[in-house]
């Protein structure tokens, strides 16, 4: 019994637990998402995520404890953000070819997803404090509570809006775009990365490497942009 | 593998420097994959005198090995969520609702943007045979 409880007093205190944890959690997610052919609904964000949630659960364990050793897989989407350069390069032909349209993209894209944001939160009367928290959910997190907390917005709650709305954006892409019609794999692979920031990317690698190179680049395009639409949208509905 | 290591976290570590220097609206990361960008085409410029991983394609594979399990690297944060879903609890239909219609609007506005435009620069840079490269 007490050799027992060293035993998890130990692993409890080591990251060894928990990044194990979470690379079996995200395994056992990425097998079932690749067994259904990679069905959008067996999202394995979506999937890893709520089972590593309820492991913690059971355990008692608290959110700092887990990320102390899930620290070592959040660290790598700095070098992994920067690594998009490669299929970027690689590609750079087919990029330079669709500029225009992509720049035309970027501007209707990212005021859309500012302006239904807002225009459906106020219709169903979310208040106007949280408003500001909301209005950069489509970018990627670090830079969208940078925006939120610089206009007085609560940076922890953009971050869960923003989470959110990229595993909303990772499930709807697919069966929204085949609806519509779409196969031009430039064009779904921009408009993910646009709406749904690195989850968005992430699924776009899933089912084209074009695609995954146009979603990043609409992900680092959209939060420039974002950065400036934004107090510009907050300052006209005050 | 570590000479393509180092090059990802140097070009990460720039670009930190530069956003929080200057006090730019973009991730320090996001400024990395423009810096790598511009390494690669330099590289490719004048090749020679570099180490062998970086143009072997070792660089290239260590990027997309990373990139393969990008899902991977969203899942601690993610876990974050899960914690924090309380912040929802006064509006949470509200913000829900918001959330599914704004991205399903912003995925559908973007698509149909980047075909039409697509479409009609094609349509006017096409040139009748034979008179184009």
């Amino acid at each position: 019994m007490t050799n027992e409880f060293a035993v998890w007093v130990f692993l409890s205190r080591s990251p060894l637990l928990w990044l194990t944890v979470t690379l079996l959690a995200y395994v056992i997610a990425d097998r079932v998402s690749a067994a259904t052919g990679r069905h959008p609904l067996a999202n394995p964000v979506l999937h890893a995520i709520w089972m590593i949630g309820l492991v913690l659960w059971a355990t008692g364990t608290a959110y700092p404890v887990y990320f102390e050793g899930a620290q070592f897989v959040h660290f790598l989407l700095g070098p992994a953000t920067v690594a998009l350069a490669i299929p970027l390069y690689e590609h750079r032909v087919t990029v330079m070819r669709v500029l225009v349209p992509m720049l035309v993209a970027l501007l209707v894209g990212s005021t859309v997803a500012l302006g239904t944001a807002m225009a459906t939160a106020r219709l169903f009367g979310v208040p106007e404090g949280i408003l500001v928290s909301l209005a950069p959910k489509s970018v990627t997190a670090s830079v969208a509570m940078g925006i939120s907390g610089a206009l007085g917005g609560d940076p922890a709650l953009t971050a869960v809006l923003v989470i959110l709305t990229g595993i909303i954006g990772a499930i709807l892409v697919t069966p929204l775009l085949n609806l519509l019609g779409i196969r031009d794999w430039r064009a779904r692979g921009f408009a993910a990365g646009l709406a749904a920031h690195g989850i968005g990317t992430a699924r776009a690698f899933q089912v084209s490497e074009v695609a995954g190179t146009f979603a990043g680049i609409a992900m680092g395009l959209n939060a420039l942009l974002t950065a400036i639409l934004v107090p510009v949208a907050i300052t006209l509905l005050r | 593998m570590i000479v393509s290591l180092t090059l990802l976290l140097l070009c990460q570590l720039v670009g930190e420097i530069l956003a929080r220097g200057l006090a730019l609206p973009l991730p320090g990361p996001v400024i990395g994959m423009a810096l790598l960008l511009v390494v690669l085409v330099l590289r490719d410029r004048r090749p020679g005198g570099l180490p062998p991983p970086l143009v072997d394609g070792t660089l290239e594979s260590t990027g997309k090995g990373l990139l393969a399990h990008l899902s991977l690297l969203f899942v601690p944060a993610g876990v974050g969520v899960v914690g924090r879903l309380d912040v929802l609890a006064a509006h949470g239909v509200a913000l829900a609702v918001t959330l599914v219609v704004s991205t399903a609007a912003a995925l559908a506005a973007t698509v149909l943007t980047f075909t039409w435009v697509a479409r009609w620069t094609a349509k006017a840079t096409a040139k009748p045979p034979g008179t184009g490269r």
